[in-house]
């Protein structure tokens, strides 16, 4: 793996329209590829990555073939999500064999900060090319740290959000039922569900949704 | 005794059975413990939170902690196998078009002749075979390592073996990615219902008796916590034996099939449980009763052979000292932990804690603590014999 053949590809740094490979020997830049299927998560991983320094930013939003197309941007430094099965197939680039490969390891933290931990709790897991000094990653990682833990709020808000209101349909329509059916107020409504339930030690929810389905058979 | 709970992790397959039976029949509970599961997405992230701690224990491949303490793959945490969850249960797979090349050679798909069938695929594969495995260090790999390179494919050179985790397999097969696949069940059984591929052959054709995936935590953590370590052991014991009786599968298949389990129809998880397998389209069947195994034949003990073997395959392709490695991976199967904390249950406890592997050709008696302990045929397709003192 990441034996990629020079002289058939060259990737040119797209500002300066030099070999990569020649930039890289030169300055600090590193060659970052981000796995990531979502177009506006990737592009936010590829904002605040720009703010970790001057990188070259990559984004493979391809899962098939992942490792192939990996070995050909020949990175030194990958981030995959944690909840990405395709995840497991950079597992196999750990394991380069030929003298011509740059084997890659999942970056793990020697010191004590515990910043491998760090990343895999916030849903992110870098492999790293062999040989690449852990105070050169750290900056990158610093800054897909915090834009994965967004990503986690921003996703457990969205669902607790739609769970909120799948839940407040449901209880509406159930309202409207008992309203129809016994002729009384949206109060009483209310109420008389909300009574069933503690009588019954169950939830709202679950009483009206019992309710709803009730007359969807009976009807 | 207190309540404690412990959290393991899990992949969406039909193996996952005897963890996931010994939350939802109670009997972690009668142990006292609450298992709370958490399924993971890949093997690289269960292996991570097992390492990292966010998980107490796992459903774990095999070959997995043995690769860890080698040094291969990302980390090195040492993580310690106490007892095997399941033996066997992996099939092979080919694409359609292979298939039909090979019924065409007058193959017959007999399902059970690992010699006949990798001849087959060999031929029909014309030089360019791609084989998909669920992780680099699986019993899938290894067995495929050991099955083509027996036959003549020695990988890489003859033969292409890509990562594709389980889930992914059909898809991959569907979109032209892999010629074959050696995977858990369910994700063989749905690419023969997703019509992309047919079932050539289950993983006991090549080794009888094969590892599949063990009980895995922290080396640390069982040291620490003896007792949450014996109670979990002994919780996921009873819930292999339960599994053992077959009475017990179509209740099984119910529980596994749920969503925020193997999420699948449970009548095929029912295949794998049973061992019967519907092997293409049309409908034709095989049974194999040794298919999955969770309890009969001492299933459970980790014996040192069986590590051994695998250390001593991994060592063999990726550049390492066979007789170290196969050292150091006996070092991961804790039969004494397994003898410690299973004595009291019944549990059939070999006299031996090594063996030769592959030399048991049919069901036998062996010493035990009981005398009453049979093993199973393990012999490997080939008739070799493993012996794990003469690796070299």
């Amino acid at each position: 793996m990441f034996n990629l053949p020079h002289a058939t590809v060259e990737w040119v740094h797209l500002q300066t329209g030099l070999p990569l490979r020649f930039l890289r020997g030169m300055s600090n830049r590193l060659s970052i590829v981000v796995v990531e299927k979502d177009r506006d998560r990737a592009m936010l991983i590829m904002e605040s990555l720009r703010d970790a320094g001057d990188h070259d930013v990559f984004v493979i939003s391809e899962e098939t073939g992942l490792a192939r197309r990996i070995s050909e941007r020949n990175p030194d430094v990958v981030l995959v999500d944690v909840s990405s099965p395709s995840r497991d197939m950079l597992e196999e680039l750990t394991l380069a064999s030929s003298p011509m490969d740059r084997p890659v390891a999942m970056f793990v933290d020697k010191s004590d900060d515990g910043l491998t931990k760090a990343a895999i709790e916030a849903g992110v897991s870098a492999y790293v090319v062999d040989g690449l000094r852990s105070d050169r990653i750290k900056p990158i990682l610093d800054a897909a740290i915090t834009r994965f833990h967004m990503f986690q709020r921003m996703r457990t808000e969205l669902e607790a959000t739609k769970r909120a209101l799948e839940e407040r349909k449901i209880i509406d329509r159930a309202k409207g039922l008992l309203m129809k059916a016994r002729g009384i107020g949206e109060d009483e409504a209310y109420a008389l569900l909300r009574k069933t339930a503690m009588d019954q030690g169950r939830k709202v929810v679950d009483v009206a949704e019992a309710l709803v389905t009730a007359v969807g058979l009976l009807s | 005794m207190s309540g404690v709970t412990v959290t393991a992790g899990f992949l969406a397959l039909v193996d996952s059975a005897p963890l996931v039976i010994a939350r939802e029949l109670g009997f972690a509970e009668e142990e006292g413990i609450t298992l709370d599961l958490r399924r993971a997405p890949s093997w690289s992230t269960l292996r991570d939170m097992l390492a990292l701690g966010q998980i107490e224990a796992a459903h774990m491949l095999a070959p997995l902690p043995i690769a860890m303490a080698l040094g291969l793959g990302g980390m090195t945490t040492r993580i310690d196998a106490i007892s095997v969850l399941s033996v066997n249960g992996q099939v092979i797979g080919v694409s359609r078009e292979l298939a039909a090349k090979m019924r065409a050679d007058g193959f017959p798909f007999d399902f059970t002749d690992a010699t006949l069938a990798g001849k087959a695929l060999i031929a029909a594969s014309d030089g360019a075979l791609r084989v998909g495995v669920p992780f680099p260090f699986s019993t899938h790999a290894e067995l495929l390592y050991y099955w083509l390179s027996a036959l003549g494919l020695p990988a890489p050179q003859g033969v292409e073996i890509k990562t594709v985790p389980p889930a992914l397999m059909a898809e991959a097969m569907a979109n032209g990615e892999i010629d074959a696949f050696c995977v858990g069940e369910p994700w063989g059984s749905i690419a023969v219902e997703n019509g992309v591929g047919e079932l050539l052959l289950p993983g006991c054709a090549i080794w009888g008796f094969a590892p599949e995936k063990v009980l895995a935590v922290r080396h640390d953590w069982a040291e620490a916590e003896a007792d949450i370590t014996g109670r979990l052991l002994r919780a996921v014991w009873r819930a292999g034996r339960w599994l053992g009786d077959r009475s017990n599968l179509t209740t099984a298949s119910e529980i596994l099939a749920r969503p925020e389990y193997v999420n699948v129809p449970a009548e095929v998880v029912d295949r794998a449980l049973t061992g019967r397998l519907v092997i293409s389209q049309s409908g034709e069947q095989r049974n194999v009763p040794e298919f999955l195994e969770f309890h009969a034949g001492a299933a459970n003990f980790p014996w040192k052979s069986q590590a051994a073997w695998i250390g001593a395959q991994l060592a063999a392709r990726t550049g390492l000292d066979r007789a170290s490695a196969a050292a150091t991976a006996k070092g991961v199967f804790r039969t004494d932990l397994y003898r410690r904390h299973l004595r009291a249950t019944g549990a059939d406890l070999p006299g031996a804690s090594e063996k030769l592997e592959g030399a048991v050709q049919q069901k036998s008696p062996a010493a035990s603590e009981s005398g009453k302990l049979f093993l199973m045929r393990d012999a490997f397709f080939d008739g070799r014999i493993f012996d794990p003192d003469a690796t070299n």
